[in-house]
């Protein structure tokens, strides 16, 4: 747990010792922000709803948070770094959880600010605050799960750019399962099935803002999943 | 301290490591040579828990590699081929961290710490970013960080690559003052650097260890490859049989003959035969002008083990 932290710590620092989380910070602020005031022609409508903020941010997040995690293991592997921190007095898993962390972390201060949003929406009219903690707590763990598939499939190549593109491939697949579109053109049976596994379908319920405890259960379980399968990646090409 | 039984590893069709077996005893400087490909960082990386084995075992200060990692991992500093190191890193980031993991805390890790950059040198590059470093620094903040917390048992894949000739006597000197109190491997394929720094060597090719012993056991095993060379002064028709009635040449060969001298080389069955030949040419009233004997130095064996057959040890 101590050795969680201290990788952790490290890694959080490493994402701000050089100018790519600020220029992603930057980038994301203004796109989630120009995107929901011009697109959505908010004041236009000018209704005091969040509904197209959550309906955008987690297909943003397609994007970016496989930009956030595609150096995590990949550039380790490149620059023979990863010969260093295994052969240290380290579990595998500690490696893991605390990479996770440093980017979750990270991810979680993305979301926080973008608070301001919420906050000139609702001195513009009521606002349902429990759709909002919903929706914010639908983005962090749609957010988590899609950084836990992003940190397996980039400890499975020393190419960043085949780990961006492998993670952006699985949580979109992941994410479309679910939705209507898609389900219509499948046969009945299998329609609850796909809804139960697709990440989408489990942040539209959050999203309304009924916190069902098995949409969290789901979301963590995909969140551990995808960190046992990174344990079980870096510890095949080492010993245990 | 180190003990390694049968190991081999293979990669597909490639046997980097075949049935390897031997021993490091605390205390004593183990240089590994062989030629490129010949299975030294392979070996290396099985005793620091980064490969697992496909047969045989290796056990580090009594804890077994495959079973007791983390335990073993604790005993070992290493310092991998090329040094790798977190390029958008601080130097004392770097060893911060790493003394952290190494669970050096408090006054401790500060003290380590500015030991570390005393020892390697580097208390001029402590402001500078890993990636700014050049490459023999990189080198010496590699050794730092293999050493921090003290290791009884250290590791060292090919340290003086990239350092200019004052580093590599600087890292030489460090690494036998080190030694004097730690078991150590190292791996090279440069040769004096084994005669200067290790009290043991293992010549590796193909993955097969061919050789093993001090440098000076090594150069013994090969005392009838010595050549002496004698230059007189006279003809080969005159002085060549008077050579070949002497019984302590096994092997002459003329290898030069002009201006009235000749020049041969001459194998002999005694281990200083300069005395003989010497009052060989006195008996015979030849001039002397050259009696060299040329010793068997470690490249010569390194060049026999490793491009013939494999010679038991
Ligand atoms: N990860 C790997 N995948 C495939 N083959 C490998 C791998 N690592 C090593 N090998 C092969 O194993 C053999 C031994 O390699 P190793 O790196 O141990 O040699 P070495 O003695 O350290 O050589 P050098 O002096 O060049 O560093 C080589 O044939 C090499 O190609
Ligand atoms: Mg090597």
């Amino acid at each position: 747990m101590q050795n969680t932290l201290i990788i952790a710590g490290k890694e959080f620092r490493s994402y701000f010792g050089s100018a790519i989380a600020y220029i992603f910070l930057v980038v994301f602020l203004v796109l989630t922000s120009v995107l929901f005031f011009e697109l959505q022609k908010f004041f236009v409508v000018g209704q005091a709803t969040m509904r197209d903020f959550f309906g955008l941010v987690p297909v943003l997040f397609l994007f970016f948070i496989p930009a956030v995690s595609m150096r995590m293991w990949a550039e380790e592997r490149k620059m023979g770094t990863l010969e260093t921190l295994m052969t240290l007095p380290v579990r595998s898993w500690e490696v893991v959880t605390g990479k996770f962390l440093a980017s979750f972390l990270f991810l979680v201060m993305t979301i926080a600010l973008t608070l301001p949003l919420p906050i000139i929406i609702a001195s513009l009219g009521n606002l349902d605050t429990g759709a909002i903690i919903g929706g914010y707590l639908g983005l962090i763990l749609l957010g988590g799960s899609y950084l836990a598939i992003g940190l397996w499939t980039s400890s499975m190549t020393e190419n960043q750019i085949v780990a961006f593109i492998g993670s952006f491939v699985i949580c979109l697949v992941l994410f479309l399962v679910g939705v209507d579109i898609v389900l219509t053109s499948l046969p009945r049976w299998i329609i609850p099935f796909m809804k139960g596994l697709s990440l989408g379908s489990h942040f539209s319920s959050i999203e309304r803002g009924v916190i069902d405890s098995r949409d969290i259960i789901y979301y963590l379980s995909v969140i551990g999943f995808f960190l046992f399968l990174n344990v079980r990646s870096v510890e095949s090409s080492r010993g245990k | 301290m180190i003990e390694v039984r049968n190991l081999t590893k293979r990669f597909g069709a490639t046997v980097a490591l075949d049935s390897v077996s031997f021993d490091v005893a605390g205390g004593e400087v183990l240089g590994l040579l062989g030629p490129n490909g010949a299975g030294k960082s392979t070996a290396l990386r099985v005793i620091t828990c980064y490969i697992p084995a496909d047969g045989g075992s290796v056990r580090v200060a009594d804890h077994d590699t495959m079973t007791q990692s983390v335990e073993v991992r604790r005993q070992i500093g290493y310092l991998p081929e090329n040094a790798p190191l977190y390029m958008d890193m601080g130097v004392i980031e770097y060893l911060e961290f790493i003394g952290k993991i190494r669970n050096l805390n408090g006054p401790r890790r500060a003290s380590r710490l500015d030991e570390m950059i005393e020892v390697c040198g580097l208390s001029r590059m402590t402001h500078r970013m890993i990636g700014t470093l050049s490459k023999g620094y990189r080198q010496r903040l590699g050794l730092a960080q293999a050493l921090i917390h003290d290791p009884p048992v250290l590791i060292l894949d090919e340290p003086t690559t990239g350092l200019d000739p004052n580093q590599i006597i600087e890292i030489r000197e460090l690494i036998k003052r080190i030694g004097e109190e730690k078991t150590i491997i190292l791996s090279t394929h440069i040769l004096p650097e084994v005669e200067t720094t290790c009290s043991r060597v293992l010549i590796i090719n193909e993955g097969r260890i061919v050789a093993s012993g001090t440098a000076e056991e090594l150069a013994g095993q090969a005392a009838g490859d010595q050549k002496t060379f004698v230059t007189f002064k006279g003809s080969a028709e005159t002085i060549e049989p008077a050579l070949r009635e002497c019984e302590i040449i096994t092997d002459l060969s003329l290898i030069e003959s002009a201006q009235g001298k000749v020049r041969y080389a001459i194998g002999s069955n005694k281990e200083e035969p300069e005395e003989t030949l010497f009052n060989l040419a006195v008996q015979n009233k030849w001039t002397l002008t050259e009696l060299r004997r040329e010793a068997v130095s470690l490249e010569q064996i390194f060049t026999r083990l490793t491009t013939q057959e494999p010679i038991e040890s």
